[in-house]
């Protein structure tokens, strides 16, 4: 055997039955709103939602080492953009698209600033940049400060119109996402964000373009965030700035992320369904709630760092999904590597 | 003022931190496909030397020039791109990437490669160093030997004209040491430069063709590796003055 000749795996058999299985589930779920009662209907939005900010969150720090505890900035804003585009007679349903996109451009200029911290300081800085948000918002008299507005646009879709609308909308954002992050972690993008994560000085010194690779990471999940924003004022209308920059939402994503598995692709979409099991079943919002998921996360990242997919990934090599790389080593070299040396 | 055939060179090279003079007024040059080993007690500045012409540190005095041109000014990223790769004495695996994923960064983003022809060179660069057993191991999986090796694998990745090694052979047995010698003039075969930092004088001699012993900053010696050895500021420099009867080496 000779290095040239060998393979380098990506797909599996596996691997492609479970993406055309989650395709396939994604154009199942299409049907949602026809088949599906209103409630169900309106709790599968949710649970799309959620599954945004965990992805968008485990794409910020799981694959880019960007520990950010200031997402709901953009959650925030993404929710008053739409505001602003449907009071400037933008049809409603634009707005909320077009509301997710301007904030993506928004976030360029906000990463400029917050990219070249590091660490802790970047964790902090995102803090700031929220609250800095939340207090800009509430300067704006449409907004009535901590009164808050409505979509009142909404009001002119008929609710059931207006359900179905949110659905479709939920899921296509979030397929439409996970896409785009999927392909960008399988590509080149995937592997300089993770060097970056892992030594941004050694990822530097081996020519990687250390703020260009961040700064597509950070437009993403930006970008996702407040589209997320967007469609949860799309299904509460009402706009009140408090509740949509509160920081619950980073804990929620922070969960749902630690949980499923932080830097393994499936694991927040596993964690958004988690939590939004909890949710459904326990019900309860408040205090106490909080402090059990920040303790649930808590300890998954002490035992089980990698998460729930992350350990099951490892007890059963299951590589769902092509993102890794695999060099099928004759027999031989494999025993020897698995016993490793040095 | 580089000679012809110089590829990388360094003139009148300063480093300081704060008040501390670490590099002062190094002249340095490598020609195309030449090894140059470096030695020097700990504390020389050899790695700073190595973080400024690889671009880790700016310059405090001086300049870099590659190919004639000037490349102080660019990052460590640009001139990987444009053929200097370097190897960490403290080695920085990518610990969440498996080996051959490690290179992968390296292939694509210091070598500009894509798809095959990427992958194509990595498996090559493992092959060359003898990782390949070790291509689907996570980097923090790795024993310090193995992340010194990877430190190779991956600068080779990048397909370099000029490689520079700080400490790739401590902790070696003779066997393995043997090893690396052939791997290293497997890579000088290919017409890539090297310049190697190393402590393990018997190692380097087999590889490098001119010496440069370093101490306190500066350049003091230079020259054929013997030449260099029977240095009489070199033997102080490792042992203090009065060892003239015990050379090193
Ligand atoms: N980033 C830094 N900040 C301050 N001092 C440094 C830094 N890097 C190196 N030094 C100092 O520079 C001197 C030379 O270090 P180094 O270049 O690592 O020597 P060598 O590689 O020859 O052992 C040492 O005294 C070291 O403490
Ligand atoms: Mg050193």
């Amino acid at each position: 055997m000779s290095g040239p000749d060998l393979i380098v795996q990506r797909w599996t058999t596996r691997s492609a039955w479970f993406v055309a299985a989650m395709g396939a589930l994604v154009v199942l779920l299409a049907l949602g709103p026809t088949v599906f009662s209103a409630g169900l209907t309106d709790r599968l939005t949710t649970l799309f939602i959620y599954v945004i900010l965990g992805a968008m969150w485990n794409a910020l720090a799981g694959y880019g080492g960007l520990v950010s505890v200031g997402q709901q900035a953009f959650f925030g804003l993404g929710a008053y953009a739409a505001i602003r585009l449907s009071h400037a007679e933008v049809p409603v349903y634009p707005a909320i698209v077009l509301a997710g996109l301007a904030v993506g451009v928004l976030s360029l200029a906000v990463g400029e600033v917050m990219l070249r911290l590091r660490g802790g300081e970047f964790a902090v800085g995102m803090w700031v940049v929220a609250e800095l948000a939340h207090l800009l918002v509430n300067l704006d008299p449409l907004v009535q400060g901590e009164t808050g507005t409505s979509l009142i646009a909404l009001n002119a879709v008929g609710a059931v119109a207006r359900r179905g609308y949110n659905y479709w909308l939920a899921l296509a954002t979030m397929a439409a996402l996970l896409g785009v992050l999927f392909a960008l972690l399988r590509g080149r993008v995937g592997t300089a964000i993770q060097s970056i994560r892992d030594d941004e000085q050694a990822a530097g010194s081996l020519g990687v373009r250390v703020l260009p690779t961040k700064r597509i990471v950070f437009v993403l999940a930006a970008t996702g965030c407040a589209m997320a924003g967007a469609l949860w004022l799309s299904t509460a209308i009402t706009f009140q700035p408090k509740a949509y920059f509160s920081v619950q939402w980073t804990a929620y994503m922070i969960f749902m992320t630690l949980v499923g598995g932080i830097g393994t692709f499936e694991g927040p979409v596993l964690g958004a369904v988690l939590f939004f099991l909890v949710e459904t079943f326990f019900g309860a919002r408040g205090v106490w709630y909080l402090v059990g998921l920040g303790a649930a996360a808590l300890a998954f990242s002490l035992f089980l760092p990698r998460g729930m997919f992350g350990a099951l990934d490892q007890r059963f090599s299951l590589r769902l999904l092509p993102l890794g790389y695999r060099v099928m080593l004759p027999g031989l070299l494999l025993r020897r590597g698995e016993s490793g040396r040095g | 003022m580089a000679e012809p055939g110089t590829i990388l060179a360094a003139s009148g090279l300063g480093k300081r931190f704060g008040a501390l003079v670490v590099l002062g007024d190094v002249d340095f040059a490598v020609r195309e496909g030449e090894a140059v080993g470096i030695v020097g007690p700990n504390g020389a500045g050899k790695t700073t030397l190595l973080n400024v012409l690889s671009g880790a540190y700016p310059p405090s005095a001086g300049r870099v020039t590659f190919r004639g041109q000037d490349v102080s000014a660019l990052d460590a990223a640009a001139r990987c791109r444009r053929g200097i790769a370097r190897s960490h004495q403290i080695p920085r695996p990518f610990s969440g990437m498996t080996v051959f994923e490690n290179l992968l960064v390296a292939a694509r983003a210091g070598g500009g490669l894509r798809g095959r022809a990427a992958e194509l060179r990595c498996l090559d660069a493992l092959e060359q160093c003898a990782m390949m057993p070790l291509a689907n191991r996570r980097g923090e999986t790795l024993g310090l030997l193995d992340r010194k090796r990877l430190e190779l694998a991956r600068a080779l990745a990048t397909g370099p004209q000029v490689l520079l090694l700080d400490e790739i052979g401590g902790g070696l047995t003779d066997g393995e040491a043997a090893d690396l010698v052939g791997i290293i003039q497997a890579i000088r075969a290919r017409g890539i430069a090297v310049v190697w930092i190393e402590h393990i004088v018997h190692i380097l001699v087999q590889v490098v063709g001119r010496l440069v012993c370093m101490d306190a900053g500066r350049v003091i010696a230079e020259g054929a590796p013997g030449d260099v050895l029977r240095d009489a500021a070199v033997i102080d420099a490792y042992l203090g003055p009065s060892a003239h009867a015990h050379p090193v080496g």
